[in-house]
């Protein structure tokens, strides 16, 4: 996409893209993404609510896909929608067993209105590709602002609820036994999945959400027992596999996602053959 | 033993949504106690910790904690539900799951040193200190219960509330189980009710029995319950009780349970089909 060269100084090479003002962006919305999708994932992986991440970024292609059609930003398309649908999970599906049916039956008629609205646009391939695949070297500097205004509102949401939220996720009954509401902690749990979700898609897009909100988060649940290092570990993963997608992409004419996709996937695959944490194997004091 | 009272029913009569399971129930259990809550599935021991837990309003009567009226989220109480969302991919340490039995209500991050301390005191009173840094996913199923009983206790509660702790245990891990919990009642001066199927590895630990069936709740000592009058007379049909060499019981039927479902208790009837 550009004539400038590789030169193994990474500083240099770092200053030069960043002179491009959609580089910038890219890098800051890639940067506030791989944080947000980092922590939500590891909730998301904790609580196996991975089809509900699913959903909800399908889902968010109608709201899109909407957007697009009546010419106004798809971030403000996917956060009315994942909002929405996130209230709607939490609403009907309380019971964890119950979620599957009900979300894949909203899931399939969303699919169904994005196609709808794509179709109505002019603009069909583009658009569609964008939403579907991410595309992080189109992000605005409006959309750079929506996702850190975003970015914070989940960070401090967090950091609000999280021993709750981790109480509810590991010991349902007990937590709700302590006088903490499921209900309401489910909520506030698919909304934040739901505005990550909706962030994310600019640098991954819709159909490969799982490479920033699961897989770096099923990585860090491999390797780490305690959740503050898990989610360490899964913002690191989702940071490093970001920014060097980005790096890559700015010499080689590959999509970003796909660089993402391929070292989130790459990474998994190494911890699942080599760094299996099998528990047992380690006496307990050594780790005392 | 202190006599200081509990728990405490009074005609009391459990159920969910708009259904009455049992009725009628008196009983009073005080500290340091060991009960064990028996009964057929269906009859509504689940109910009368939900009850107790405040999750679930007494229909009638009344019910009392140590003099209060059940609440939500009481730290008087520690529990162990029947089920929990842990399965093998579960890398968690053991030790996080404890600590959030003291502090996982309270919003924020919240420190950890004192809260892991706490914890690794409640693993010790367990037995299950090495366990600490085992991810939960890897432990066997009576170890998890020790854990989970861990996480019960590190509160400091004044009663305890085990569902079926004894459910898919063998039968030796049963009894480590239940020795564990009575060493735990003793040492600590709690009161404990735990819900089981099988009596046997309870009785030679249990102090009371609370036996929910057929709509009724009949509570004493284990063997002013475990008879066949007593029995007969809750059920509403002719029940025998069976006692070996070594003091095991079993709970027979004797013939078909009378279809009348609000019977009056009338001892000794027999209904031969």
């Amino acid at each position: 996409m550009t004539t400038t060269a590789f030169s193994f100084n990474i500083i240099a090479d770092l200053a030069s893209m960043w002179q491009y003002a959609f580089m910038r962006h890219a890098f800051e919305a890639g940067t506030l993404v791989a944080l947000i999708a980092g922590v939500v994932g590891w909730f998301v992986v904790v609580r196996r609510s991975a089809f509900a991440a699913h959903a909800l970024s399908h889902i968010g292609f109608a709201g899109a896909a909407g957007a697009v059609l009546f010419g106004v930003s798809p971030i403000l398309g996917l956060l009315i929608f994942t909002g929405g649908g996130g209230i709607a999970m939490a609403t009907f599906g309380r019971k964890a067993s119950e979620r599957d049916t009900q979300i894949g039956i909203v899931l399939a008629f969303m699919l169904g209105i994005g196609v709808l609205f794509i179709s109505l646009y002019s603009g069909y391939a583009t658009e569609a590709y964008s939403i579907l695949f991410g595309e992080i070297l189109g992000v605005s500097a409006t959309d750079v602002f929506v996702t850190l205004v975003s970015a914070i509102v989940i960070l401090a949401a967090v950091a609000v609820v999280y021993r709750r939220l981790l109480f509810s996720s590991l010991d349902e009954d007990v937590a709700e036994a302590k006088g903490i509401s499921i209900f309401w902690i489910g909520l506030i749990f698919v909304l934040l999945v739901a505005v990550a979700t909706s962030m994310a898609v600019q640098v991954v897009g819709v159909l490969l959400i799982f490479a920033l909100m699961v897989t770096p988060a099923a990585v860090a649940q491999q390797v780490t027992r305690r959740p503050a290092q898990g989610i360490i570990v899964s913002v690191a993963i989702a940071l490093l596999a970001t920014w060097i997608g980005l790096f890559v992409s700015f010499y080689v004419p590959y999509p970003v996602s796909f660089f993402i996709t391929a070292l989130t996937f790459g990474t998994y695959l190494f911890v699942r053959i080599w760094g299996t944490d099998d528990g047992g194997a380690k006496p307990a004091a050594a780790r005392a | 033993m202190n006599t200081e009272p509990v728990v405490v029913a009074k005609d009391l009569a459990g159920g969910y949504a708009d259904r009455t399971v049992w009725s009628g129930a008196n009983f009073s259990i005080c500290r340091g106690e060991f009960a064990a809550v028996l009964g057929p599935n269906g009859a509504g021991k689940t109910t009368l910790f939900r009850m107790l837990l405040g999750l679930e309003t007494p229909r009638e009567g009344s019910l009392t904690i140590l003099g209060e009226a059940p609440k939500k989220g009481n730290p008087r109480i520690g529990y162990v539900p029947q089920r929990h969302p842990i399965d093998s991919e579960t890398n968690i340490e053991a030790l996080e799951l404890v600590r959030l039995g003291l502090d996982g209500h309270r919003w924020g991050v919240g420190s950890s040193r004192t809260g892991r301390e706490a914890a690794r005191r409640a693993l010790r009173d367990v037995g299950a200190e090495e366990l600490a840094h085992r991810p939960l996913g890897k432990l066997s199923g009576g170890e998890l219960q020790r854990i989970f009983l861990a996480e019960a206790l590190v509160g400091d509660p004044d009663l305890i509330l085990l569902d079926e702790p004894l459910a898919n245990l063998d039968i030796r891990r049963e009894a480590d189980l239940v020795n564990l919990v009575a060493r735990v009642v003793r040492t600590r001066n709690v009161t404990a009710l735990l819900i089981a199927h099988n009596i046997n590895s309870l009785l030679s630990s249990i102090d009371r029995v609370v036996y929910v069936a057929n709509g009724h709740v009949a509570t004493g000592a284990p063997k002013e319950v475990l008879n066949a009058k007593t029995l007969s007379s809750l059920y509403g049909t002719s029940v025998e009780v069976l006692t070996d060499s070594r003091g095991r019981i079993a709970v027979i039927g004797m013939d078909e349970p009378s279809p009348e479902h609000h019977h009056e208790p009338h001892h000794g009837a027999h209904h031969h089909a």
